[in-house]
């Protein structure tokens, strides 16, 4: 059962990583040049999901959109996870009151869900790929700090750091070779579900038009055009839309794979 | 998945009094930060509003005389303290564009905004609940696989997506209901319920698939609790022992969810104000983007923060009336 | 109901109870036989992993799902096993009762305790309007409770292991059950805790008329309260018979250890402790 859901979860992030990396050197149109005379095509042998309204080859733009889908998932992840890991970490190993108030204060951001935080940031400074990024990167911080948190509370509670302790090994000797390694995994299946939330949210931004501006194409831009076609060409609004949920549930079966593989106790709770 | 108990274990040790000043002391701080840090990417990131409004062609007297008419020439200091004194009286300052109070289009707009989370939760809930407890019963059998497989697609489907096609089922296709637009309720009930149909059950749709799966887990950790085995073994069923006993406790730890989960219910109705073009908050926000308009946008946002630590706080307390542990530790 | 016809006969009645799990690859209980008669108290004794709790557990009909449970256990004649969950819970808290090895996890956290005993009452004796809490405060003074009224109040976070554990038992005896099963009542309790615990069991068993299934790892716990014992090793019973002839001539060189652990005022001052392992080699005799 834990192989099939970290099989499919590699298998669907493996097609939309293929997608995006195909599409820097081949498309099969040009996925930003308008041509008029090819609106609204139905899918056909030339075009296999149709055009849009300006005549674009709707597969072309969902290729080239993977691109868009990814960096702004990278980027936000690592943001999160360069931020969040060292203050968990850090809270979780000199604990007392200071760690307290450094959790509270990352509690505080847990009101500042992504949106509200792309929809500051795109008041102040005009929307774009950057500050969309940058949104979901911050709001995804306290996720990382709770897990790196609660991994160094747990190891440094267990016998054989004690031990190490009582042997006189320092803080951050033990931060190195006992914390890391058994915080890295955790992060890392908390990297992968952060990623699914990161797609469904720069998903929303874009139909939003809060984030990556035309013309270059992203899913949930595709999906506000489409909506202008819905009562003459609904198929438009299929194809983007099942791109994002791929995308979303391919790093959420790969995050519950991975925690399955590293903690089979955790097994029933998690699926 | 986050820590189902981090509230519950973070407060188990001190008495009830404690407990709730504590946490209230906790919410009004974080009521300060998330003012401060609004008004610094609002009024003092992004340089000369002026110039934003104004544009490149004008001149030094219009910005100059601009700058003096909405306050952007005093102090960063004294124009934040005048900011939040004014919401604390009820004053969300002048929109820099339609010169209209800010605290006016708020409300106007709350409500749609409030009906549409109220119903979105509401929906999840009733179906997360039961649904979530036949997938933790049955997690053996087929059914319970068939469950945890529909909640992992409703997880990662977009709402913005789920709203696009409930419109073109059931607007487009069947036409059994409006694609877009919103009627108040003191209008006309009926069709303002029509109207709230489709965006409550497309924010719902997402809703429910998360809070199953918390639910599930939830109540899968409560099946192998010791004191379930002592009810069976008292007489009840399986199925009663978990409704008697296992509901209870498993909604401690659902209830910590249901707080963060309102957080994103504001957002969502964010983005399904947009797709059924329903005059809320999410929209007043999006206009007062797209117009730079930052005084409307730093109020709205500064309501939506508000509402969502209100529920946070909430969620907090209600441990106290929930577990008996933290209620009754001074004993 | 003619009592001639029960006579003479057992009230539980378990033939060749066999337990598997994993699709019958785990064989964790084979052809476990025994019968008890009304009143009559039977000590099961091992050490853990030896299936004592598992024959406890498939006579009440809590095992999990995934065991496999084959054999007969008959009740007053009627066959248990294969019953549906909603017959088992009809005959469960009220003829049949069980009290387990965990006080500390075996109430509900989020309710009174006097809820969770008048609960059980009302569960199998309904319509008696008024009369259950008096009953509560009463049983929960029999299992030597102090201040039933406090006690009833209480949440069981507030109550220490003994005391839970006396709430449990009450739980048990409310509806005056024809069997009690007693797995490890006093393990998890203190030891000065213990003796009042086991002294109180038996004073309930003897006052209910009841009979009793007592499962214990501690052959002089067992010898308190039964008067004939079953020895299980690795999920067989092997020897059993009343507890003075084991004591005196011990058919079983596991059950020889047992014994001679147990009899500690007979080891010479000075010399090494007896163990098991003295007597019987674990594995030489066993099932393989």
């Amino acid at each position: 059962m834990r192989r099939v859901t970290l099989l499919a979860g590699v298998a669907l992030v493996s097609v939309v990583v293929l997608l995006a990396l195909v599409s820097f050197v081949w498309t099969p149109y040009d996925p930003v040049r308008v041509d008029p005379s090819a609106r609204l095509l139905g899918p056909s042998a030339a075009h296999w999901l149709g055009t849009d309204g300006f005549g674009i080859d709707i597969a072309s733009r969902i290729m080239v959109a993977a691109q868009t889908c990814l960096l702004v998932g990278v980027i936000a992840v690592g943001i999160a996870a360069l931020v969040g890991v060292p203050i968990g970490i850090g809270s979780g190993l000199l604990g007392g009151w200071f760690s307290e108030v450094v959790m509270r204060v990352t509690d505080v951001l847990y009101a500042f869900p992504a949106l509200l935080l792309a929809i500051l940031l795109a008041a102040a400074f005009g929307a774009s790929t950057w500050t969309a990024m940058i949104a979901i990167g911050i709001a995804t911080i306290p996720a990382f700090a709770r897990v790196a948190r609660a991994g160094t509370v747990q190891v440094m509670a267990s016998d054989y750091v004690l031990a190490a302790r009582s042997c006189g090994t320092g803080r951050a000797a033990i931060a190195g070779r006992h914390i890391l390694p058994n915080v890295a995994p955790v992060v890392g299946v908390q990297a992968s579900v952060a990623f699914g939330i990161a797609i469904l949210a720069e998903a929303a931004l874009s139909y939003l038009g809060l984030a990556t501006p035309p013309p270059t194409p992203t899913w949930g831009r595709m999906l506000r055009d489409a909506q202008t076609y819905l009562f003459t060409e609904p198929s438009l609004a299929l194809w983007p839309g099942l791109a994002i949920a791929v995308a979303v549930l391919g790093f959420n079966l790969l995050g519950d794979g991975l925690r399955d593989l590293l903690d089979p106790k955790l097994r029933e709770q998690a699926r | 998945m986050p820590n189902l108990r981090r509230g519950a274990t973070r407060l188990r040790i001190r008495g009830p009094a404690v407990t709730v000043a504590i946490r209230v002391a906790i919410f009004l701080l974080s009521l300060v930060l998330a003012s401060v840090l609004i008004f610094v990417v609002c009024a003092a990131l992004p340089g000369d509003i002026a110039q934003v409004i104004l544009g490149q062609n004008a001149t030094s007297e219009s910005l100059a005389a601009l700058r003096h008419s909405l306050g952007l020439d005093r102090p960063l200091l004294s124009r934040y303290l005048d900011w939040v004194g004014g919401m604390l009286t009820g004053d969300f300052g002048t929109s820099f564009f339609t010169r209209l109070p800010v605290a006016d289009q708020i409300a106007t707009r709350l409500a749609v905004t409030g009906w549409l989370v109220f119903f979105g939760m509401a929906v999840a809930l009733l179906v997360a609940v039961p649904v979530g407890m036949i997938a933790a019963v049955r997690r053996r059998r087929l059914s319970g696989a068939v469950i945890s497989g529909l909640s992992q697609i409703g997880l990662a489907v977009p709402a913005f997506w789920a709203g696009i096609l409930a419109v073109f089922i059931f607007a487009v296709k069947l036409r059994w209901l409006p694609a877009n637009g919103y009627v108040p309720l003191r209008e006309d009930p009926m069709q303002w319920a029509a109207h709230l149909v489709l965006p409550v059950l497309s924010l719902a749709v997402v809703q429910a698939s998360v809070l199953t799966r918390y639910v599930r887990s939830a109540i899968v950790d409560v099946l192998e609790e010791d004191y379930i085995r002592t009810a069976r073994a008292a007489g009840w069923t399986r199925l009663g022992a978990l409704w008697r006993h296992g509901l209870r406790n498993a909604s401690i730890s659902v209830v910590t969810v249901l707080g963060l989960q309102l957080a994103t219910l504001f957002v969502g109705a964010i983005v399904i104000e947009s797709v059924f073009a329903l005059p809320g908050l999410g929209q007043l926000l999006l206009d007062a983007v797209a117009q730079r308009d930052l005084m409307v946008v730093q109020g709205t946002v500064m309501v939506l923060v508000f509402a969502v630590l209100v529920v946070n706080t909430a969620v907090d307390l209600s441990y106290v009336a929930l577990d008996p542990r933290i209620r009754t530790a001074r004993r | 109901m003619s009592t001639t016809a029960l006579t003479g006969a057992p009230l539980l009645a378990v033939r060749d109870l066999s337990v598997a799990f994993d699709r019958g690859r785990r064989r964790v209980l084979h052809q476990v036989s025994f019968d008890i008669a009304p009143g009559q108290r039977l000590g099961l004794i091992g050490e853990s992993g030896s299936g004592k709790s598992l024959t406890a557990l498939a006579v009440m009909g809590l095992l999990p799902d995934s065991a496999e449970v084959t054999g007969s256990v008959r009740w007053r004649g009627a066959e248990l096993l294969g019953q549906g969950e909603r017959a088992l819970a009809r005959l469960r808290g009220s003829e049949l009762a069980m009290i387990f090895q965990e006080p500390m996890t075996a109430l509900d956290p989020t309710m009174k305790v006097g809820r969770q005993v008048a609960e059980v009452r009302r569960l199998h004796r309904s319509a008696e309007p008024g009369r259950v809490r008096p009953l509560v405060l009463a049983m929960l003074s029999s299992v030597g409770l102090p201040d039933p009224v406090r006690i009833a109040d209480s949440f069981p976070h507030q109550l220490s292991g003994g005391q839970r554990q006396r709430v449990v038992t009450a739980m048990a005896l409310v509806n005056s059950p024809d069997l009690l099963i007693c797995d490890e009542p006093t393990t998890a309790l203190d030891v000065t805790v213990q003796a009042r615990v086991l002294a109180l069991i038996d004073q309930a068993l003897t006052r209910e008329q009841a009979a009793c299934l007592f499962i214990s790892h501690d052959l002089a716990v067992v010898a308190q309260v039964c008067s004939n014992v079953l020895v299980m090793l690795d999920g067989r019973v092997v020897d059993g018979g009343p507890v003075d002839r084991l004591f005196r001539a011990p058919e079983h060189p596991y059950t020889a250890g047992l014994v001679a652990t147990a009899r500690l005022d007979l080891v010479e001052p000075g010399s090494r402790l007896p163990v098991i392992g003295d007597f019987y080699a674990s594995g030489a005799a066993g099932p393989q």
